[in-house]
């Protein structure tokens, strides 16, 4: 059954096409981010490769940001949850190129995001310049009467937010 | 299940630069150390405000700025170490200051917050020209660490130059300070647009640190002016840092990152 994808899709989770990769792909793609546990790695486009070459299972992913800790929990999560499904050969190898983009994140994931109370990104539309956006909507309330408190926030990837409407403070994960 | 023949690539960022089996080469890795040192000496410095900004928000905008210089430090000098089979750990804490090679401005005391927005400023605009310079390098290692750092240092231009305004357009006072953090730092500009010794013989993957300066003096003079501030004037700081020479500003600050990792080699936890 061929299902088509969107060019955007298909760069955001370049699933691979036969039958075990594209199985170790789904227990991979089971693994979280450890800062916003709603999210997969697959969800987050993250997740980038899955190779089998003899024995050894290639795993690549990409970091959202280049100093993000979460890397070194979301690879050993990968290792764990192959290795309870007998690949016991793994290697998890982190890739710059190309470099991650929340335009990757799915549409699932941006809905989890805001059922768990974080603003998703915005797009920024492939190469161009950030989108000029009406303003965060508070996933608490649904006002776009909010206000950035801080650019920067509990991650790398989120921005501190307060609606002027319901007077909660809220993440945005950063359009990046 | 056998859980004992994992082939477990400890990979993060730089470490994954670490196993694959791309080796920089010799020219290439003494330019991107410089690059490195740049990186690691102004996000340890930025890690001093931990605690000590002037609001919360700052301790966690200017550590998550420290963070992702860190992450561009790492990529860096773990690629500049697979010249020479050292690892990023080796040479960030097992060389001294004379082998540093960052330049002056990096390893400046953080003084007030006014110094330090001051030094962002400049810090920010020139990485975002370098790296978006680096990107198009014919060195698919050092185009990629570029290509990420280039989006997370435009959210620094942005934070400092909202500073910049706050400041400058705030009250008497705090105008005052924010001039006279723009003239501590304004000396070091110079240094960053030399021509970079390691980078002479690497055409079209080294980026010419005079070619930046157009770029950096389209914005950066619009930013101080519309901030309601006066552009500094006045000699240029020696310079030098490529070289190896150093204000006496980083010798402390290094005794201080490397007292550790020295006391205790090979150390982990």
């Amino acid at each position: 059954m061929n299902v088509t994808v969107s060019t955007t899709e298909a760069i955001a989770r370049p699933r691979p096409d036969t039958g075990e990769e594209l199985a170790i792909w789904n227990l991979a793609a089971t693994v979280v981010d450890p800062e916003v546990p709603v999210l997969t790695i697959e969800d987050l486009g993250v997740l980038r490769r899955v190779v089998i070459d003899g024995s050894t299972v290639l795993v690549e992913i990409t970091p959202t940001y280049s100093g993000c800790p979460a890397v070194d929990t979301m690879r050993d999560d990968i290792v764990t949850v192959l290795a309870r499904a007998g690949y016991d050969d793994v290697v998890v190898r982190s890739v710059l190129a190309p470099a991650w983009t929340t335009d990757w994140m799915s549409a699932a994931g941006r809905a989890k995001l805001e059922e768990y109370g974080i603003a998703a990104p915005a797009t920024r539309g492939a190469g161009g310049p950030v989108n000029l956006g009406l303003g965060i909507r508070c996933p608490h309330c649904g006002s776009m009467h909010t206000r950035e408190l801080s650019r920067f926030g509990s991650t790398s990837c989120k921005a501190l937010y307060v609606c002027q409407r319901c007077q909660e403070p809220f993440d945005y994960f950063k359009e990046h | 299940m056998n859980h004992s023949n994992h082939v477990v690539s400890t990979a993060i960022t730089a470490e994954s630069i670490a196993d694959s089996s791309v080796v920089a080469p010799e020219p290439v890795a003494q330019y991107a150390l410089g690059l490195g040192d740049d990186a690691l000496v102004l996000a340890h410095r930025l890690g001093e405000w931990i605690a000590n900004a002037p609001e919360l928000e700052e301790d966690v905008a200017l550590g998550n700025i420290g963070l992702d210089l860190l992450g561009h430090a790492r990529s860096l000098l773990t690629y500049a170490g697979t010249a020479w089979d050292k690892s990023e750990d080796d040479l960030a804490y097992f060389r001294d200051e004379n082998e540093f090679r960052s330049r002056q401005l990096f390893e400046q005391p953080i003084g007030d917050f006014a110094v330090t927005i001051a030094r962002q400023l400049i810090a920010s605009v020139y990485f975002a020209e370098l790296y978006r310079a680096l990107s198009r390098s014919e060195d698919p290692t050092l185009a990629a660490i570029a290509a990420k750092a280039v989006k997370e240092v435009d959210y620094h231009v942005d934070h400092s130059a909202q500073w910049l305004r706050r400041l400058g357009l705030g009250t008497e006072y705090s105008h005052e300070r924010i001039q006279r953090g723009l003239d501590a730092m304004w000396p070091f500009v110079d240094e960053l647009f030399r021509a970079d010794p390691y980078a002479t013989e690497l055409d079209g993957i080294a980026v010419d640190s005079e070619q930046l300066r157009a770029g950096f003096d389209a914005v950066v003079p619009l930013l101080i002016v519309d901030a309601g501030l006066v552009v500094p004037s006045g000699a240029p700081a020696q310079g030098g840092g490529r070289l190896g020479l150093h204000s006496e500003a980083l010798g402390p600050m290094l005794a201080e990152m490397q007292v550790l990792a020295r006391a205790h080699p090979g150390a982990t936890w």
